[in-house]
């Protein structure tokens, strides 16, 4: 279901012969989907079927908002994970039965703490059976290409977190890997580590140092992919799909200011923010499902962040760009997207174009002081989220106005997995006790009617007054 | 400074599962009860030499040289069983369920209990009587030891992150490499912990096994803690208080020669993305590390062992795949399998059949002294926790919120709650006989010697926990003491505090069965009580008595553990957990 730019015509043109001209990919998805099956027969789709290959000589970025399976498709093309269905090639050989010589740097690092920075390097070589005399000499090599000579004996605790991934690279490279995988490499870094690793990376891949064919990385830094990538596949999600998958033809290093730069990201936005075109074939989709009413996915937004979104907006006029909103607001996408997301469910806010406009009502929500907030956002999210608009119900209708959490999560596991029905059933919290729709007691996980408090505690005044 | 880290169980208390599986292991527990006890009196026909104990302090190296040793073999034996147990456990998705639920039951059954059969049967399956008796002490403290061991390795397993495991599954290590350099580095810190709780949980055990009588047969291994009883049988006091001072000497060694030491090695595998400002230290260990020889020879030794074998397994078409870390071991049932569970299950059945049957000879009254029995014992420890709790809630705080004096205190504190506190009973008895009095308050105060220190030190800790900003805002507000107590104090150490009141109930219950019941010289004493009536179920040869006895305190133990402490430990860690 990739979406085709009109501007990048020309570059989809040039992949589609790229593909075409006979160059072997060295891994190939072939159809892969990841799914996971309900005790109650229906299934989670986490990923729906999808084709994607790296060739050799590209850095691929991997685009998507949280929960679009990046790093679940990161973990079926490296073997970490077996797809549902279909099927992984690395050069023309499924990959479980496969030598995949790959390499993955990883969010947290994932150093061992226990190793000093050598061992830590030279544990890869270790596993493959290089005698240890050469072993050390190319970590060694290693640690002086990323810039760590003299750090050899040092633990990982003791570096600081520019460093420690500094160690995650040379690991990675070490092995001289074909694809270098990288799952949000720089995500866990400050802002001027991380441009200043990734402009180190570049320089590297630039002069052919880097003993490695291609670079995969995850990432959900629109910025960053535009910054770094040869081609960027877009995904969305529930359930993840590609959006869009196109190359970016600006030749390194790239300028951030530049008008090209500038029409790739707004392009991504616009890509990100439109409304799902019908999901890419919906298999199987059970009667007993459809029946049920399915409860919109809630953005993990707070209603803060809401409110002052919307305040925002209306001070730049009541319309603009998502790119400069985000560029104001030093926001990734993961930090932008669920408020706008949670605006426009809301109906304070329209999204088009990958611009963002403020309604009547979001107008009237930004303008209002604090009380009258809580009651318009009370009323939109009734009107507008059945999760929360159940809970209500339920508290109104039970004799004690009191409801187990559990009740609800029941009715999310069936359509979400464990962990989203978690952080769906947050947000709710969040958003209702701002409504003051309901009461939650984190104690006992019990949704609680405000109303039915305030009548016990008012109840217990009066009791005392008459006995006085 | 140390602290005790809270129970590795408290990583697991999601009951997943299902309840006929915790039937199907009680079953098995039965039947495995019954098989030892058959096989014990069906082999039991040879003599066995009651080893005579000399009194002199000449002879209480050797004696203490044979009980450690003892201690050394069972520990090593409960290390190895841990790790296999626990890696299974943790790899295998079919087995995981069954074998957990095991080890919950497992560990709530108090050993002292199995003693007899188990020394039966090992008597009767080595033929030479000495290592027969000696092999039976062992396993019996090897099964109080094993049980937490395995726990806290299992767990550390499953809390390995992620991204650790997947890091070594796409760098191709081996099985022997990942155990090496992730699974038992990441276990390092729980096992070392845990192993000083077995340890302390051994002796206690030892001190009491060395000695016992069965039916008309008397048992006795040259050891410290026959050497002990001995001199309470005979009045020696001077014996008495040299064995004591001996059992004493060896706890405070084995702290500072091998725990202080290890837990000070293990600090480098915490897991932690900074470093902490405290580290524990360990004279002995910076004395090994300076030593040019002893610092770097046992890293080249490793090294020359696991260079050879990490070439070979890289050669092997094991390490040429990355293997998926979302698929469990080939989910293929093999007919072998099937029929094995089935033998298994059968045997079960019968064997607890068998076990049911031998329970038809109980009779009511039998019932009604048991019933009476479990009252007692609960009532009894129970109340030594209340009377632990009373006393070392004001006295910890106070130490742990006066940082200077918490220094001094916390070690003391942890190593008396090392000490066997049945090394100390006979001390009590000897004092209650010469009173008069009876066993009533002497079982009671029995229990109290092994359980407060527990509660002790775990409240020091939490005291020391309670931040200094919390504290200066109370101080600020002017809080009255009441306010204080309930609004600050008591909601800061509540974690700690059940910590320590789970690990003293578990050592109270195990210690009903050797506080409610003594000979001391000629005289029985015996108080009314579930540990009583297995004792003198094992004097009398009623194996009935002495198998129902154990179904009730160990259903007591597990229903408590269910009903009263997973929900309190769940409080803790969800309410009143603080969070930095």
């Amino acid at each position: 279901m990739a979406e085709k730019s009109p501007m990048r015509e020309a570059d989809t043109l040039n992949e589609t012969l790229m593909q075409n001209s006979g160059v072997e990919a060295i891994i190939r998805a072939e159809k892969v989907e990841k799914y996971y099956a309900q005790p109650n027969e229906n299934r989670i789709q986490v990923i729906s079927a999808t084709d994607l290959a790296i060739y050799p000589g590209e850095i691929l970025a991997l685009l998507g908002p949280s929960g679009s399976g990046k790093s679940t498709m990161l973990r079926m093309l490296t073997g970490l994970s077996t797809p549902s269905a279909g099927e992984v090639y690395w050069h023309d050989k499924p990959v479980s039965q496969a030598e995949v010589n790959v390499s993955i740097v990883f969010q947290s690092f994932a150093l061992f703490p226990w190793l000093t920075v050598l061992e830590n390097v030279a544990a890869p070589l270790q596993a493959r059976g290089v005698p240890a005399d050469e072993r050390r000499e190319r970590s060694m090599r290693m640690l002086d290409m990323v810039g760590l000579d003299g750090f050899e004996g040092a633990y990982p605790k003791e570096l600081s977190g520019g460093m420690k991934q500094r160690v995650g690279f040379a690991r990675a490279l070490v092995v001289e890997p074909e694809v270098l995988f990288m799952d949000e490499p720089f995500s866990a870094l400050d802002v001027l580590t991380a441009e200043n690793l990734r402009s180190e990376l570049l320089e590297l891949w630039a002069k052919k140092t880097m003993p490695t064919r291609a670079v995969f990385l995850v990432t959900h830094n629109i910025e960053e992919a535009v910054l770094l990538a040869d081609r960027i596949v877009v995904l969305g999600r529930n359930p993840g799909r590609i959006r869009t998958d196109f190359r970016v033809g600006t030749p390194r290093p790239r300028d951030r200011k530049s008008e090209q730069f500038t029409q790739y990201v707004d392009y991504i936005y616009k890509v990100l923010t439109q409304p799902d075109t019908a999901p890419a074939a919906v298999p199987e989709v059970r009667a007993r499902e459809q029946k049920q009413p399915r409860y919109q996915m809630l953005p993990h937004a707070r209603p803060g962040g809401i409110a002052g979104l919307l305040e925002l907006l209306l001070d730049k006029g009541g319309r603009d760009d998502i790119y400069r909103l985000a560029d104001d607001l030093a926001f990734e996408i993961d930090d932008l997207l669920p408020i706008v997301d949670g605006s426009q469910l809301l109906g304070f806010l329209r999204v088009e174009e990958g611009d963002a406009a403020i309604t009547p009502a979001g107008t009237e929500f930004a303008e209002s002081e604090i009380l009258r907030q809580k009651e318009l956002f009370r009323d939109a999210a009734q009107s507008n989220v059945l999760l929360l608009r159940q809970i209500r119900r339920a508290l109104e209708t039970k004799s004690d106005h009191t409801v187990p959490e559990d009740f609800f999560l029941d009715l999310l596991d069936e359509q979400f997995s464990e962990e989203e029905s978690q952080r769906q059933m947050e947000t709710a919290v969040a958003w209702g006790r701002y409504a003051e729709l309901f009461d939650y007691d984190a104690g006992r996980r019990r949704f609680v009617l405000p109303d039915a408090q305030d009548e016990e505690a008012a109840a217990g005044e009066d009791g005392r007054e008459d006995g006085q | 400074m140390r602290l005790i880290p809270p129970l590795t169980r408290s990583r697991v208390t999601v009951r997943s599962w299902p309840f006929f599986i915790d039937l199907g292991i009680a079953l098995c527990a039965l039947a495995a009860f019954f098989a030892v006890i058959s096989t014990g009196v069906y082999w039991l026909s040879k003599p066995v030499p009651v080893v005579a104990i000399s009194s002199s302090i000449h002879a209480l190296p050797v004696y203490a040289f044979y009980s450690i040793v003892r201690m050394a073999i069972a520990y090593c034996l409960s290390l190895a069983f841990a790790i296999t147990y626990g890696y299974i456990a943790a790899y295998n998705r079919r087995l995981e369920p069954w074998m957990i639920a095991a080890l919950d039951i497992l560990q709530s059954i108090p050993v002292l209990s199995f003693l007899p059969p188990v020394v039966l049967a090992m008597v009767s399956l080595i033929p030479g009587h000495q290592l027969g008796i000696e092999m039976g002490v062992i396993l019996l403290i090897f099964t109080g030891q094993v049980w937490n061991l395995a726990f806290s390795f299992y767990t550390s397993l499953k809390t390995i992150p992620r991204e650790m495991t997947e890091a070594a599954r796409i760098y191709r290590y081996s099985g022997w490499q990942r155990f090496w350099q992730l699974e038992m580095p990441y276990a390092a810190i729980g096992l070392v912990w845990n192993s000083i709780v077995s340890v302390a949980g051994g002796w206690f055990a030892l001190i009491f096994c060395e000695t016992f009588t069965m039916g008309d047969r008397n048992f006795q291994l040259p050891g410290l803690g026959s050497y002990i009883q001995t001199a309470t049988f005979s009045g020696d006091v001077r014996a008495l208080i040299s064995g004591i001072g001996a059992v004493v000497l060896i706890v405070v060694a084995t702290d500072q020669l091998i725990w202080r030491p290890l837990i000070a090695w293990s600090d480098k595998f915490k897991f932690e993305q900074v470093e902490s400002a405290e580290r524990v230290t360990s004279p002995i260990l910076t004395l090994l590390r300076r030593s040019a020889f002893l610092g770097t020879a046992p890293e080249r030794i490793w090294t020359a062992v696991q260079e050879p074998i990490m070439r070979r397994l890289a050669r092997s078409r094991e390490a040429r795949v990355v293997h998926p870390v979302d698929q469990a071991q080939s989910g293929r049932s093999s007919p072998t399998l099937w029929m094995l569970a089935v033998a298994v299950l059968a045997a079960a059945g019968w064997g607890s059949l068998q076990a049911f049957a031998m329970l038809r000879t109980i009779t009511w009254p039998d019932l009604k002294l048991l019933l009476e029995g479990a009252a007692a014992t609960f009532l009894r420890v129970n109340s030594a926790l209340l009377i632990s709790a009373a006393w070392t809630v004001p006295a910890g705080v106070a130490i742990g919120l006066n940082p200077r004096l918490a220094r001094i205190v916390q070690p003391i504190a942890q190593i008396m709650a090392s000490v066997p506190a049945t090394a100390f009973f006979p001390v009590l008895l000897i004092f209650l006989v010469r009173l008069g009095g009876g066993l009533g308050i002497g079982s009671i105060a029995l229990m109290l010697l092994g359980t407060q220190w527990y509660i002790l030190f775990n409240v020091i800790a939490g005291a020391m926990s309670i931040p200094s900003d919390l504290r200066e805002v109370a101080a600020l507000f002017r809080f009255t003491r009441w306010q204080r107590w309930t609004r600050l104090i008591l909601p800061g150490i509540f974690p700690y505090l059940i910590t320590g009141m789970v690990t003293a109930s578990g050592g109270a219950w195990n210690a009903s069965v050797m506080a409610e019941y003594s000979h001391v010289k000629d005289r029985t004493l015996e108080v009314i009580g579930l540990g009583a009536q297995i004792d003198a179920a094992t004097d009398s040869g009623r194996f009935a008595m002495l198998l129902l006895a154990t179904i009730f305190i160990s259903l007591m133990v597990v229903t408590m553990n269910r009903l009263v402490w997973r929900r309190l430990y769940r409080l803790a860690e969800t309410r009143f957990k603080l969070e930095t």
